[in-house]
């Protein structure tokens, strides 16, 4: 008995013990895969060699390669070895906070002068839209977030994330594959005075529709009226039209209207920085005391969630901005991306016109931005994708950054392909 | 259109308290006294007091800079050549569970992003389960379990008589807790005490947990820094595994490679079979997409080309052991100094017994709010001094201003 006894005291001492296979983890369904990243993912294990990678919106050359702006290479030199690799302050950079707001508000906003502007540097778009929602969630708790439809998939997970109740407004038109500027309207009128409405800038993603500059200064009036809060989420400054201030028109429009607006500002896309995350959030608030009150809430938020953003995507920006030189050189290349991207989208819809397809194809050249919102259905996306190793997400969305002159005449065959006896499915319009 | 400005939505919004660990420096940077000491955050410092970058990051800023990558989107999970690398550091390589593929690994934004990683989905499988958290710990802990709506409890672990360890305490409220909480331990070097259980006390301490069903989370902040040696400064974390228990472990590269800024880390769970390991990373993943959709490259390949090159691997070991090695020789001098200059015969020893990055003095609020009021000298307010900031030549200075402090005020 005691050495019954011992022998298990001693085991126990070594902690030799069954291990549980279930109990603790048994509730951890598998996560269903992202449709966004996981359409690359798919794309990776493919081995066919024609395969087309028009899924995430990451920019391409005409060679299908990624690309690391000169700029961008530029300010690697330059910054290598200069900089200690201290914490940086909880609301990032301040530096490049700075040259960010400038980009989006003018260098001559008032709102700056002002010092209004409560600005931090976030990971990325992402990061930026999270810690809105978290300051929204946090300090007005009763309100919702209304989310154009459709909307990037990840903007539902944001405030879903952050407790934010969701509705959504009308967007898209699927029978133009343009705006539903009516129904649109009636939404922000429709809604509870002084909701807080999710807005893209410029370059709607998933549509590529933007509203007229008409358009938006309607919607800013209504906004007034409705004394509503817009959020802007600008992913793609520059990257649209090719121009830095005509893409950013939205957000003066409202600033000119005294809307009290928030942004959410990538550089993912416009410098090609994907992988650094930076980014950067901005309040305009009443004056500049409650500006340094709504930064200090923000790196609140910010603290529990990574303490500090990283260093190296803000240096950067920051390198860029703050240069005449780099910066120029970097609005002339980020006009090459915006145009080879334009010209795509004539070859594309060219090649369909040409191959006789039976439907419209305007929305090519109309939409604007990376993305295409082709009107194909989630039945006609996975054809395209078993059929002709053609990857792209279900919503019928086609990254223009992926497609090259050549691959493009491949593109419009296969899209033919799939589409050409379903006219009724593609007027119906996939959402 | 000339319309009239809003009121803000944002009327309400009080200014926020600073942050009591990052407000330090702050403030001491307002500061202009040429007397004033930094031992505020817990970045190392040369004797000069100058940031110090690793010679092998900088080797392998060249590296990369000569490779010229792309800056493309990682996934989700981080850079793969960084989840192999910081798996092996943490485990050791060639461990079994390694081999089985039993660990769930997501890069996190440094220590605190993959703790809040940890948090969130304690909080989305176990809701309503908490935390048991030292008292005291790093004073965001707290934070990142409140934001991320995890309750949580303190565990008995400073002892102030002793400025050691309540191991009894420890042990006893660990045991009380209820079945199948999560325990948040330091695997080394503790912050902000510097005490950490011996190795007879760990076995004891997985023995209570256990025995109650509780889930292991291991904070790892430091490893190599505490002891100068990767994988004694793992011992812990092993001993945990070895013995067949799941654990959270979160991994931060800010100290130990003194990439701070660049935000690299890890979280990892160990889980009972590979087939639970992948689900449990796949949701991993799902809590950080709407967080930052995937993390910052940067800092991940540094990591990466460091652990990957063995001629680096073996200089990033020598440059930590001078690192952890500066910090024991300013406890020595430390120690002697305030043994020199106290008179009364108070035991400074657990200055030499702390060990890591920081030492807990014992000085109240009142006593460290002296420090900087009096002596310029800025440090958190729970009585913490981050000897990283500390150099030689100024620990006589350092010892008069806590001897002040301890005997004149209250």
């Amino acid at each position: 008995m005691a050495m019954a006894m011992a022998m298990s005291r001693s085991n126990a001492g070594r902690g030799i013990r069954l291990m549980s296979t279930s109990g603790w983890w048994k509730a951890v369904e598998p996560a269903p895969k992202d449709p966004i990243l996981g359409v690359t993912e798919a794309f990776l294990a493919d081995t066919d060699p024609n395969k087309v990678n028009v899924g995430v919106g990451a920019y391409r050359d005409d060679q299908g390669k990624p690309v690391v702006l000169q700029s961008v290479r530029e300010a690697e030199r330059r910054i290598l070895g200069k900089e200690n690799m201290e914490y940086l302050p909880m609301g990032g950079s301040v530096k490049m906070v700075e040259e960010s707001i400038k980009l989006a508000y003018g260098e001559n906003a008032d709102v700056l002068k002002d010092k209004r502007v409560a600005a931090v540097q976030a990971l990325s778009g992402t990061g930026a839209c999270r810690l809105f929602a978290e300051f929204q969630k946090r300090f007005r708790p009763e309100s919702q977030i209304y989310i154009p439809v459709p909307t990037w998939a990840n903007h539902h997970n944001i405030w879903r994330d952050a407790n934010v109740p969701q509705r959504t407004f009308h967007y898209y038109h699927p029978e133009t594959r343009g705006l539903d500027f009516a129904s649109l309207m009636d939404d922000v009128k429709n809604a509870p005075n002084g909701s807080f409405f999710l807005l893209h800038a410029c370059a709607h993603n998933p549509t590529g529709v933007d509203p007229t500059e008409e358009q938006w200064k309607e919607i800013s009036y209504q906004f007034k009226v409705k004394n509503h809060y817009p959020f802007f989420d600008m992913a793609y400054q520059g990257f649209a039209s090719g121009d830095t201030d005509r893409d950013a028109k939205a957000i003066r429009i409202f600033l000119e209207d005294g809307h009290q607006i928030a942004c959410a500002q990538s550089f993912a896309k416009n410098m090609g920085l994907y992988g650094q995350r930076v980014g950067c959030l901005s309040v305009i608030c009443d004056d500049a005391k409650q500006a340094v009150a709504v930064k200090s809430q923000l790196q609140q938020i910010a603290r529990p969630m990574y303490s500090n953003p990283p260093v190296h995507g803000a240096l950067l920006v920051y390198s860029i901005l703050s240069d005449p030189d780099l910066k120029a050189l970097w609005h002339k290349e980020v006009k090459v991306m915006a145009d080879r991207i334009i010209g795509m989208r004539e070859a594309l819809r060219g090649n369909l016109e040409n191959l006789g397809s039976p439907l419209s194809w305007n929305h090519v050249t109309d939409q604007i931005g990376m993305f295409c919102y082709s009107g194909m259905t989630p039945e006609q996306v996975d054809r395209l994708t078993s059929e002709f190793h053609i990857y792209l997400t279900r919503n019928g969305r086609i990254s223009m950054a992926g497609v090259t002159t050549g691959n493009v005449e491949y593109l419009a065959n296969a899209i033919h392909e799939v589409t050409k006896s379903s006219e009724k499915e593609l007027k119906a319009g996939a959402v | 259109m000339a319309v009239a400005t809003n009121v803000s939505r944002f009327e309400g919004v009080k200014m926020a308290p600073p942050d009591p660990i990052l407000g330090v420096s702050e403030a001491f940077k307002a500061d202009t006294d040429d007397l004033k000491l930094n031992l505020g955050v817990g970045a190392y410092r040369t004797e000069d007091l100058r940031p110090y970058v690793l010679n092998v990051v900088k080797k392998a800023e060249n590296m990369m800079l000569e490779k010229g990558e792309n800056k493309e989107y990682l996934p989700i999970e981080g850079l793969a050549a960084f989840i192999k690398a910081t798996v092996e550091l943490l485990l050791g390589a060639d461990n079994d569970v390694t081999k089985q593929g039993r660990v769930a690994t997501v890069q996190g934004l440094s220590g605190t992003g993959s703790l809040r990683l940890g948090a969130a989905f304690i909080q989305r499988y176990f809701p309503g389960t908490q935390v048991l958290i030292s008292s005291p710990t790093w004073g965001n802990h707290k934070n990142i379990f409140n934001d991320a709506g995890v309750p949580w409890s303190e565990y008995r672990y400073y002892d102030s008589k002793t400025v050691g360890l309540d191991f009894e305490g420890m042990l006893a409220d660990i045991k009380a807790a209820p079945s199948g909480s999560f325990v948040l331990l330091h695997g080394c070097a503790h912050n902000p005490t510097g005490i950490d259980p011996t190795p007879d006390q760990w076995e004891k301490i997985a023995d209570v947990i256990q025995e109650k069903n509780h889930t292991t989370f291991f904070d790892v902040a430091y490893q190599g820094f505490a002891s100068g040696s990767l994988d004694e400064d793992a011992s812990s974390v092993r001993l945990f595994v070895a013995r067949g228990m799941e654990v959270f472990v979160a991994q931060s590269y800010s100290k130990n490679l003194g990439l701070y800024a660049e935000r690299i880390g890890a979280i990892n769970v160990v889980c009972s079979s590979s087939e639970v390991a992948n689900r449990v990373k796949s949701q991993l993943k799902r809590l950080a997409r709407p967080m930052y959709s995937n993390p910052p490259v940067h800092g991940a390949q540094i990591v990466a080309n460091v652990v990957g090159n063995p001629v680096l691997f073996d200089e990033w070991k020598s440059e930590m052991e001078l690192m952890s090695g500066r910090i024991k020789g300013v406890r020595q001098r430390l120690y002697a100094n305030l043994s020199a200059k106290d008179k009364s015969g108070k035991d400074w020893s657990f200055v030499l017994r702390q060990i890591g990055m920081f030492s807990f003095t014992g000085l109240n609020k009142a006593q460290s709010e002296n420090m900087s009021s009096k002596w310029h000298i800025y440090m958190t307010k729970d009585g913490r001094i981050s000897l990283a900031g500390l150099s030689l030549s100024k620990c006589e200075y350092l010892a008069d201003a806590i001897i002040d402090s301890y005997y004149n005020v209250s």
